[in-house]
């Protein structure tokens, strides 16, 4: 377990002297608190309030933006320190191999989990200090959003990594952690979305829709923010399909840190038989 | 301790795809032996440290390091008794000399108080330590690599290369290093092609070609081995030098014969094949089989 801290441990103070936690953080925070400030500006007469604005558009942008600094972060992770050579020599250490992977794995998704806390935290101290006032049941919404971010970004982490592992040239790594992140969060949905008009509704039905958005972490993550609180899916549009989708909010969560835990588990068996 | 050699080394070979990397290798060494291997690039040196470090696992025959297999599971408490010198060694350049030592020897379980020990063994000044590893010279570099092999006092130490981008004096004062582990009962095994530099640091030299051992023994078995001659060179009074060779059991009498009955000479001077010579003998005889 110690082994585990020491390596994420360095790992974090890396993304801080290469300015990745200063970046991200400050990056996540000024998207929010625009958005949050753009939210802010259409209520009262709409009749919702600033979080679940906020939560909406908020939530959308993190569905492009998380998974791409997720996966710039990771890909180089194992692959990068093995082409330095690294690698080699921390390895030569009394350390096993699942725990040199895990302990990075760590250190690289609290880093992201860091930014996103403090980032999206600010739009909410921001909110909170607006005239509105806003009801428990939005601050909850509010929290499950930066919640199910962090799970996100760790689940795009640890696709990096897997990618990471996989391959033995950073170039290879790089152009893998591109095309998940193009067929994830672009392409997956627009295919969806075509097969569906083609289909025209013969064989697709809403029982196969929900399997297939499971099977895309992006999606799920936009199901559990859009559907999972009365107040965000009635502005999101997203009532009709909350009222139809059949999967509860925990299930949905489950299923997140299912895509967390699924590809870092391969790529733990993956290293364990790595010839370095 | 015992003389229960700490490493056993038998049958080994590496397949990369079709290509082998170590063939049919048997090493033994035991501990306080300074073992010297010597190849040229791709001979496969750095191979073999691989597979006695556990980073990579044998096509066939086995690896015992201090008893273990190093590539299994369990190993992970031999290691902490291994200590190595990667060729091409690379740190994180973000963090500081302090810091990447204190890392490692949190890896390892040694004591971070020693730490400051350790530097001055190795001949980093106080205000290098304090900076970046990225704006380090290679020199100093090799001197923070040789830092971290030394954490937690190793029963065997793997050295790549180790001098490369040294400059004399440090050279020196690294085989210096060497002798006083080796004298403390630490299994050395020295990887170089700078062959002449090994002579009289090594106990035993394995030369190693096309990933096959091609020969093992002390200076003296290899110098038997290879028959190379001996050259022996004459300083006649009047200034001339002449120069003869013969095999290296005739040498004495040789001599005797040139000092009893010969002319007179101002000056004899024996000049053994160096391990250049031999190294290049056993690769000659090698491409001949």
């Amino acid at each position: 377990m110690n082994t585990l801290l020491i390596i994420a441990a360095k790992e974090v103070r890396d993304g801080l002297r290469n300015r990745w936690v200063v970046a991200t953080t400050l990056l996540m925070a000024a998207l929010a608190l625009t958005l949050s400030f753009l939210g802010a500006a259409p209520t009262g007469t709409v009749g919702v309030g600033p979080v679940e604005v906020t939560i909406v558009s908020l939530s959308s942008l993190t569905i492009f933006l998380l998974p791409l600094i997720a996966l710039l972060l990771s890909f180089d992770a194992v692959v990068g320190e093995i082409d330095r050579g690294t690698m080699t020599l921390l390895l030569s250490y009394p350390v096993a191999r699942w725990q040199v992977l895990l302990g990075k794995f760590l250190g690289h998704a609290g880093i992201i989990a860091f930014a996103t806390v403090l980032g999206y935290g600010a739009a909410g101290v921001a909110l909170s200090m607006g005239e509105v006032e806003i009801e428990p049941e939005s601050w909850r919404a509010f929290a499950a959003m930066i919640g199910s971010s962090v799970l996100l970004g760790a689940a795009f982490t640890a696709m990096g990594y897997l990618a990471s592992t996989l391959v033995r040239d950073r170039g290879t790594a790089a152009g893998i952690a591109v095309a998940v992140w193009l067929g994830f969060v672009l392409l997956y949905d627009m295919g969806l979305l075509g097969l569906l008009v083609a289909d025209g509704g013969k064989t697709l039905n809403a029982d196969l829709l929900n399997w297939l958005l499971l099977a895309n972490p992006a999606d799920t993550y936009r199901l559990f923010n859009l559907t999972g609180f009365k107040n965000v899916s009635l502005f999101a549009g997203t009532a009709g399909l909350a009222a139809q989708a059949q999967v509860s909010a925990p299930v949905l969560l489950a299923v997140l840190a299912g895509w967390v835990v699924a590809p870092l588990a391969l790529a733990v068996a993956l290293f364990s038989r790595k010839q370095i | 301790m015992t003389d229960a050699p700490t490493i056993r080394v038998e049958g080994v070979s590496k397949q990369y795809g079709d290509a082998f990397a170590v063939r049919e290798v048997d090493l033994t060494m035991a501990p306080g032996e300074c073992v010297a291997m010597v190849g040229h690039n791709g001979a496969g040196k750095s191979s073999l440290i691989k597979l006695m470090l556990g980073l990579t696992t044998p096509t066939a025959g086995s690896v015992r390091v201090l008893g273990a297999d190093p590539a299994s599971a369990a190993a992970s408490h031999i290691r902490r008794q291994v200590g190595f010198l990667p060729e091409n060694v690379a740190f994180h350049p973000s963090m500081t000399g302090r810091e990447t030592l204190d890392f490692y020897a949190r890896l390892k379980g040694a004591n971070r108080r020693d730490n400051d020990a350790l530097f001055e063994r190795v001949g980093l000044e106080p205000a290098a330590v304090k900076r970046r590893v990225g704006t380090y010279s290679k020199g100093m570099r090799q001197r923070l690599a040789l830092a971290q092999a030394l954490l937690g006092g190793p029963l065997v130490l793997f050295l790549d290369e180790p001098t490369t981008g040294l400059d004399p004096a440090l050279r020196q004062s690294f085989y210096e290093i060497v002798r006083d582990l080796r004298d403390a009962g630490t299994t050395v095994l020295l990887c170089s092609h700078a062959l002449t530099e090994l002579e009289g640091q090594a106990d035993r030299v394995v030369v190693m070609n096309r990933g096959r051992k091609v020969a093992d023994g002390t200076l003296a078995t290899l110098r038997g081995l290879a028959q190379l001659p001996v050259r022996i060179r004459l300083t006649m009074p009047d200034g001339n030098v002449v120069e003869m060779t013969c095999a290296n059991d005739d040498k004495v009498e040789t001599v005797r014969r040139i000092a009893c009955e010969g002319p007179a000479v101002t000056d004899i001077e024996i000049v053994q094949p160096s391990l250049d010579e031999m190294y290049a003998h056993f690769l000659r005889r090698e491409a001949a089989e």
